[in-house]
Parts: structure tokens; C-alpha cells; sequence
């Protein structure tokens, strides 16, 4: 936690101004050096030390410990592991499982991602419409962000059971035979979104009501003496209003999906026939039920580095934008 | 009586405001057609059904008797409602004991992370030490590190420290949260200079600056950093169903997964246990309702 590089002459905070003049600036540093000496000491360390002592030992650690791993051939039992090199990530490129759970993972990041957007701003857009029942509308739309995965799961599995699910039931009322939700390839992958989408939308949904009260009033009330109407003002005011609240969205969520286990191993656990496997469940199946820890490592790594470039684009797109 | 007639106004007022609010942006967005109204009324109704099925489903089927909750998927009971299921899954089984570890390592989580973090963001804010700006920098990187890519290394590690199946295993890893050192520090960082000089002046040193000035003009942060913490410890389940296997060690999430399985086909029972672990936060929700909201936008906000 210490670096050469000196602090007294560093730490000039962004505030001040970059054009000011030199009186200024000088007596704006004299105003710093001052505020230093007030705070300056070895007080610091003790304030930074407990979050540096749990930062080390269960993050900084785990990651170069893990480099370590995914270079060697180490299992669950096994005592002394063997360095194997690169040969862990050479064959995580050539396994087809590899790419197969990374598409599935990004067929149910975009298959969510999108439900979750527009629904959260739907639900937003009426709720804040301020019709009477505010409190019962919020409670309803954002009590199931506050579940437990395994509650969700529970009552979801419950709905889609085949023979006495909620859905059957109804599908039966209608005269439509029985989908096997979550047993039937072709529909595992929806169940478990539209699960998704019910439990998690509350968040993206409370990100939009908090956007929608910072929309300045009087370009409303400008558009309304102008005479635009209700739609109008929707799409010229409220929806370019909330375009940064959307890339948050976004790339919260997309972070958020690419990282979907949870759900997906209690609802089919990667059934049926592997079908709805993420990424990390294959990372979870290789390493705790397989016992290769050492390969299971390696393909985390690579889902690692491919999370990184994501969030690097998003944030040089994100500079950009601003 | 004192305090109350001094809050009761002011609540009052404050119900005006929000009541003038919400007319104003009711005129604003849906403008004065009642045929607008009554469409977004309809469509809001809509949603909150589709959205609180799910619950009306799992509460009266929790209310069944097995045979009931078995035999048809017919909305009503047909042979009345039953606290059976709730019996049976408070007097046997584990649940209590889930439910007693879930509050114990939540609340831990929760406050060991809240007072390292409320450190750690004073430290980076606040004081000059040497290397500040390049451990802030690399506190903000490890934003991006996806726990769940570590639970390989890290569960070798619990292994080598013995604190597979221990308490310690479940909370310590879950207690680095260099997001909530980057929200605090952010807004550390508003509170004026001033104060602080003049705290130090008379003669208060940097913990009792922290612990008298700068600690109670960030209640509102603090408490939104622990609702959030608190939450997520609450519901996390990989890391605790990878570390825990004694089912005396479980937390809710872990043990309504992994054990209810072997309850077999009791749905009454398994939807009354999964009520049961949800209540607590329901609970807190309706308490801190306009802090989680304000906790929404000031923590999801602040970080882009």
C-alpha cells in the first residue's frame, strides 16, 4: 500500500481551476499545504488499514492465487500439483463446451437484458404518472428484487410444475396441451428469463423513478405551452431525459446477466441436456463436481478478461457520451 | 408528546408537497384527458397482478393442506385453509436455525463492512497518507472483479485457513466491498472542509473528527451502504452454499435449496418455508422504504 510517488504535490484536487491565475493557484496550494498539515500524520493508515487487511487477504489474494492455480493441473484431492503451463487455457479454447455455455450466456444476457429495460421503464412511466395507490405500486414492483434466489426459485418451479403448475392449469382451461417449462429445451431458456425479469426488474425500475423526479419541470410545462401532447411530450422530454439512466441500466445489467448462476442452478441446473448451462455454471460443474480446480480457474480467467474488455468499452463509451 | 407534535406537521407538509407533486406531474405527463387516466390506471392495475401473482399463488398454497396442494392446481383450498405447513416447518426441521444463521451473518456482514468501509472512505477523502491516490485507484479497479470468478481460489483458501463450514468461512470473504469504500468516499468528499478544520482547532483529533462530525452528518449514506449490505448478505447464495455443507451452518437461501429437496413433493410445506425467509426482508422494506428508494438513486447514480 505505499508508492513513491509523492502525495504532497499530487493530491491537488480536481476543483480547482485549471485556468486560474497564479495568485490564485498559489494560494489556493498554500490553503492545501495547510489542510494538510491539519490532517496530515500517520492517522491514515490506521483509517485504511482494516478495508487494506480484508482487501488483500480475500481479494487481491484469491486473484494471484488463482493465476496460480489455473496454470497447474490441480484437483480437489489431489496434494501436489503439478505446473502444466498454459495447457489449461490452450484447452479452454479448444473446448466446445467453453463456447457453447459462453453463447448460452450471452443468449440469456440479451434475452434479459432487454425485458429489463423496457419493463423497468414502463412500470416507471406509470407509476410516476402520480395516479392514486403510489405505495401499493412500488411495493408490488420492487418487493420481488428483496427475495431470496431460492425463494424465487422455489415459487417458480412451483408455477411452471407440469402437472399442477399455474401455467398448465391455465393453458389446460384453454384447451392448449402442457409445455414442459422447464424439462423442454426449447422453453427452459424463456422460463428462466421471464423468472428473471419478475424477480429483478424492481432495481432497474427504482433507477428509473429516481431518474424521471431529476427531469427539470419547466421543460414540461415549455412543451405544454407549446401545445405538445401527452405522447409528444413522452418522446421529445421524458425518454431522451432518461438516456442516462438507460446506459447505467444497461451496463449494469449486462454485467449483471453475463454472471447469472444462481437462478439458473436451482431452476434446471444447465438442463435439459445442458441447454440453459451458463458460463459459470460450467466453471461451478468443472471445478466442485469435477474437481479439476485447476482448469476451472483457467476458464475463469477467460470469462474474467472478457468481462474487463466489456466494462472498458463501456467506460471509454461512457466518456465519450459525457 | 413533545417530539410528536414537532414531527407531525412536518409530515403533514411533507404529504402536501408529495400530494402537489404528483398532481402536477400527473397533469404534466399524462395531461387532463380522462381516457389517459383511466388507460395508465388500467395498465399499472394490470402489471401489479401479473407482478403479485407469484406471492398470491405462494401464500395460499402455503395455507393448503398437502393432499390440497397436491392433488389440483385449483386457486381456493378445497378442504379449508391450514396452518399446518408453518407448523411443521417451525417445530421440525432446520428452518429456525437457517433463519437464526441468516440473521447472524447478515448482521455481521453488514456492520463489519459498514465500519471498514466508513474507514477506509474517511482515510481515502479525508487524510494524506503516502500511496493514497494509487490504493484509492486500485480500490476502484477491483469494482470490476466478479466475486463469483474467485470462488475456486478462494474456497483453496478457506480450505488451508480451516474455515470451510465455519461462520468466519460464510462472512469474512463477504465484508470487501470496494464499492461502498468508493460511495462513502464520494460523499465524505461534500462534507466541508471547514467543519472539520474547526473540529481539529478544538483540539479534536482525526478519530474524534471521524466518530463526532463525519459519522453523523453521513446517516443517510450509512444507512443506505447498510440496507444494501445488509440485503445482499441476506440473500447471497453461492459463496455460503459453496463454503457451507453442515446443514446446522446454513443460511436461509442455502438450506430452503439444497434440503427442501428431500421434503419431496410437499408443496404447502416448502412455499410456507419460502414465505418465511422472504418475510424479514419484506419487513425491512416496508420500514426503510424511502431509504432504499433514495439508496436506489444516490448509490446506483453515484457510481457512473
Amino acid at each position: 500500500m505505499s508508492a513513491t510517488t509523492s502525495d504532497a504535490t499530487a493530491a491537488t484536487p480536481s476543483s480547482a481551476p485549471s485556468a486560474g491565475r497564479k495568485d490564485l493557484r498559489r494560494s489556493l496550494r498554500d490553503a492545501e499545504r495547510r489542510a494538510e498539515q491539519l490532517h496530515s500524520g500517520r492517522s491514515g493508515y490506521w483509517f485504511i488499514l482494516p478495508f487494506a487487511v480484508v482487501f488483500l487477504v480475500f481479494l487481491v489474494w484469491p486473484i494471484i492465487y488463482g493465476i496460480w492455480m489455473s496454470l497447474t493441473d490441480r484437483t480437489l484431492i489431489g496434494t501436489s500439483p503439478g505446473f502444466v503451463g498454459l495447457a489449461n487455457f490452450i484447452e479452454a479454447f479448444g473446448d466446445a463446451q467453453v463456447w457453447q455455455t459462453l453463447w448460452q450466456t450471452v443468449l440469456f444476457t440479451l434475452g434479459s437484458t432487454i425485458p429489463l429495460i423496457l419493463v423497468a421503464m414502463v412500470m416507471a412511466l406509470l407509476v410516476f404518472t402520480g395516479l392514486p395507490g403510489q405505495w401499493l405500486w412500488r411495493f408490488a414492483f420492487f418487493a420481488s428484487f428483496l427475495l431470496p434466489v431460492a425463494v424465487v426459485t422455489q415459487i417458480w418451479a412451483w408455477m411452471y410444475q407440469p402437472d399442477l403448475g399455474l401455467f398448465n392449469t391455465w393453458l389446460g382451461a384453454l384447451g392448449i396441451d402442457p409445455v414442459g417449462w422447464l424439462t423442454d429445451p426449447n422453453w427452459a431458456m424463456i422460463a428462466i428469463i421471464a423468472a428473471t425479469v419478475w424477480w429483478t426488474v424492481g432495481f432497474n425500475f427504482l433507477l428509473y423513478l429516481a431518474a424521471l423526479q431529476a427531469i427539470p419541470e419547466h421543460l414540461y410545462e415549455a412543451a405544454a405551452i407549446d401545445g405538445a401532447g401527452a405522447w409528444r411530450r413522452l418522446f421529445s422530454i421524458t425518454i431522451p431525459q432518461l438516456g442516462r439512466t438507460t446506459w447505467l441500466v444497461l451496463a449494469l445489467q449486462l454485467l449483471a446477466s453475463l454472471k447469472v448462476f444462481d437462478q439458473i442452478y436451482l431452476l434446471t441446473a444447465g438442463g435439459p441436456n445442458g441447454s440453459t448451462r451458463s458460463i459459470l455454471l460450467y466453471i461451478y460443474d468443472t471445478g466442485f463436481v469435477n474437481y479439476r480446480l485447476g482448469y476451472a480457474s483457467a476458464i475463469s480467467y477467460i470469462f474474467f478478461a472478457l468481462i474487463v474488455i466489456l466494462s472498458l468499452t463501456r467506460f471509454f463509451g461512457g466518456r465519450k457520451e459525457a | 408528546m413533545a417530539t410528536e407534535s414537532l414531527v407531525l406537521p412536518e409530515v403533514a407538509t411533507r404529504r402536501a408537497i408529495r400530494r402537489a407533486d404528483n398532481q402536477r406531474s400527473t397533469r404534466l405527463l399524462l395531461g387532463s384527458s380522462t381516457t389517459a387516466r383511466t388507460l395508465a390506471m388500467l395498465a399499472l392495475v394490470l402489471m401489479t397482478v401479473v407482478w403479485l401473482l407469484p406471492f398470491v399463488w405462494a401464500i395460499i398454497t402455503s395455507f393448503k393442506t398437502e393432499t390440497d396442494a397436491a392433488s389440483a392446481a385449483t386457486l381456493w383450498p378445497a378442504s379449508g385453509w391450514s396452518l399446518q405447513a408453518y407448523i411443521n416447518v417451525l417445530t421440525k426441521g432446520d428452518l429456525p436455525v437457517w433463519m437464526l444463521n441468516s440473521v447472524i451473518t447478515a448482521v455481521l456482514v453488514t456492520v463489519i463492512t459498514l465500519v471498514v468501509s466508513a474507514m477506509a472512505g474517511y482515510a481515502f477523502s479525508r487524510t494524506m497518507f503516502r500511496g493514497r491516490r494509487i490504493a484509492f485507484a486500485i480500490t476502484v479497479a477491483s469494482i470490476m472483479v466478479p466475486g463469483q470468478i474467485l470462488i475456486v481460489p478462494l474456497f483453496q483458501q478457506m480450505l488451508t485457513f480451516r474455515m470451510v463450514d465455519t461462520y468466519a468461512g460464510i462472512i469474512l470473504p463477504q465484508v470487501v466491498a470496494p464499492v461502498m469504500v468508493f460511495i462513502l468516499k464520494k460523499f465524505f468528499d461534500a462534507i466541508p472542509q471547514e467543519l472539520l478544520d474547526a473540529a481539529r482547532v478544538d483540539g479534536a483529533g482525526p478519530w474524534r473528527t471521524f466518530s463526532t462530525i463525519v459519522v453523523p452528518l453521513s446517516k443517510s449514506i450509512l444507512v443506505a451502504v447498510a440496507i444494501f449490505t445488509f440485503i445482499s448478505a441476506w440473500n447471497n447464495f453461492l459463496w455460503p452454499f459453496i463454503v457451507v455443507s453442515d446443514s446446522s451452518l446454513m443460511t436461509i437461501p442455502v438450506g430452503i435449496a439444497t434440503v427442501t429437496e428431500t421434503y419431496g413433493l410437499q408443496y404447502a410445506r416448502t412455499m410456507a418455508s419460502a414465505l418465511l425467509a422472504a418475510l424479514p426482508l419484506l419487513v425491512v422494506f416496508m420500514l426503510f422504504q424511502r431509504q432504499i428508494v433514495r439508496g436506489v438513486a444516490t448509490t446506483g447514480l453515484g457510481g457512473q
